[in-house]
């Protein structure tokens, strides 16, 4: 395991410090090159797209999966069961499936966008497909199971007497809901978005499918570097970058928790 | 005290959302239209020509070869890895803990990204034993986790009790230890199964030439014209992933 996991991740940082040769090797010696490139290369909008629709990917995911937790964790122990269930098996069901099944459906003659237009909601020439709020969707979409099964997990062990006592005590359902209940899923809706988050910053697949030109992330362009131009000391140098775009959030979470641990302690 | 109706209308609205694209893929697979926009009839037509397809077979086959000997694999390393972590502790098992879980929420491209560098590196020829390596690598983490879980509930007295009957360490091992982990080893390796089946992106960066597996074959054919023939393959994948995964819930739930 520390052979092929460890030191794999070690060798592409110290890639990106060689300079690429011709026939799509890595040359001899050591240079900043390619750091250089990177920085003179405009990645900075494709760095920024990709966590804005991170970001945004994560709001959504926990802010559906919240309720939906709440919801599993209330309802008896068949149905919690069968809901369960039911989360798992789509996100089962191959990824490249499920960006295909969204593909046929937002394709301009695909099923949902004839709905749509016969509805009335969008004209005639709208395009659903190749945008960022396509490559968002699908984003959700394969994203949302990792935001529901952590917050789940914490849900079920939240003491629901408490929204009771709340409510006896004169708080509207909401505030009870608001002030009581995702104070005590805390560390659910944490892990849930740092889940979220990592996960959608490495998507490169469902921006290549379903989004634009327009809509590339940083995953699509360590595999162009990789594979259209032959340059693995570049793709080496973006992958680095996005490994540290993984681990800062990740770090952060771990001293969080550490800390928050020793509090309970004391 | 009344319940409110909206985390409950919230819950069935994602379900909805979840299901509603595989729906759709399976209905359209028997649908003569070719994108599915209307119901032109039924048809089995588009199975028809999957059937004739033989690149598609293929790579099935490849596919399910890759799969059985990198989830055996990862099942024997798996099993082999979370008895040491159960039994042992030092910091170099902490450290040891740590690699099996980066693993599990590492973002796959950066997976696929090292084990190419990694192996561009080593100059191996990129082909099946590559893939192998890759799925065995992220495999194993997945196989360790749900075996650790089972150890957890096991009873080591039991492993004493063995030796002090007389059974040498392997026996007792074997005629202890493995039979009480089976159900989990299994699950396990099921696991390992479907995901190296369903991977694309991990795969992508390791395959070579004459290795497409299964996933990235859609995936092309994604960009091709076969659109409804994608349809009839992912039905049929859908199905296979739906029956696995049964499987794979009855054995978690014998251990209950």
């Amino acid at each position: 395991m520390m052979a092929f996991f460890a030191i794999p991740a070690g060798l592409v940082i110290s890639m990106a410090f060689r300079p690429s040769d011709l026939r799509g090797g890595v040359g001899e010696g050591w240079s900043l090159d390619t750091l250089k490139a990177l920085a003179e290369a405009d990645y900075l909008p494709v760095v920024w797209r990709t966590v804005w629709l991170s970001a945004l990917t994560m709001l959504i995911c926990v802010s559906l999966a919240l309720p939906m937790a709440f919801h599993m964790a209330r309802v008896g122990e068949t149905w919690r069961r069968l809901l369960l269930l039911l989360v798992v098996v789509p996100f089962l069901t191959n990824f490249i499936i499920r960006i295909f099944a969204w593909k046929t459906l937002l394709h301009p003659e695909g099923a949902l966008t004839q709905f749509l237009i016969r509805c009335g909601l969008v004209s005639e020439d709208a395009m659903l497909l190749n945008n960022a709020g396509a490559v968002l969707l699908v984003l959700v979409y394969t994203q949302l199971p990792f935001a529901i099964l952590p917050l789940f997990a914490a849900a079920e062990k939240f003491e629901f007497h408490l929204l009771d006592a709340a409510r006896d005590l004169g708080a509207s359902p909401w505030q009870a809901f608001y002030r009581v209940f995702v104070p005590g899923v805390r560390r659910g809706i944490f892990s849930a978005c740092l889940m979220v988050f990592v996960c959608a910053l490495g998507q490169y697949v469902i921006p290549q499918f379903v989004g634009g030109p327009a809509d590339e992330m940083l995953g699509n362009k360590i595999t162009q570097r990789a594979f259209a131009d032959r340059n693995l000391p570049h793709a080496s140098a973006l992958a680095a970058c996005l490994m540290l775009a993984v681990l800062v959030p990740m770090l952060i979470a771990a001293i969080a928790r550490r800390v928050s641990g020793k509090e309970a302690a004391s | 005290m009344k319940r409110s109706w909206l985390p409950s209308l919230v819950t069935l609205a994602v379900l909805v959302f979840f299901f509603a694209p595989l729906v759709m893929l399976v209905v359209n697979s028997f649908n003569a239209s070719r994108f599915g926009g209307e119901w032109e009839g039924f048809t089995w037509q588009w199975y028809e020509r999957l059937w004739a397809a033989d690149e598609v077979w293929d790579t099935l086959f490849i596919t399910l070869k890759i799969a059985a000997v990198s989830s055996v694999t990862a099942m024997v390393l798996g099993t082999l890895a979370a008895y040491a972590l159960h039994r042992f502790r030092s910091w170099l098992q902490s450290f040891h803990s740590m690699l099996v879980t980066l693993p599990l929420v590492m973002p796959d491209i950066l997976m696929g990204m090292s084990l190419l560098a990694f192996f561009v590196a080593l100059g191996v020829e990129l082909g099946m034993t590559t893939i192998w390596i890759a799925h065995v690598t992220f495999c194993v983490s997945f196989v360790t986790m749900v075996v650790l879980g089972r150890l957890q509930d096991f009873d080591f007295t039991l492993l004493d009790a063995a030796r002090d009957l007389g059974a040498s360490p392997w026996v007792a091992a074997r005629k202890v230890l493995v039979p009480l982990l089976l159900p989990g080893i299994l699950a396990g390796g099921l696991l390992a199964f479907t995901l190296s089946i369903d991977d694309y992106v991990i795969t992508f960066f390791v395959s070579g030439p004459g290795t497409t597996t299964l996933p990235l074959r859609v995936a092309s054919m994604m960009k091709g014209r076969n659109l409804p023939m994608i349809n009839a393959l992912s039905t049929l994948m859908i199905a296979s992933t739906f029956i696995l995964a049964a499987i794979a819930f009855r054995l978690q739930r014998r251990r209950a």
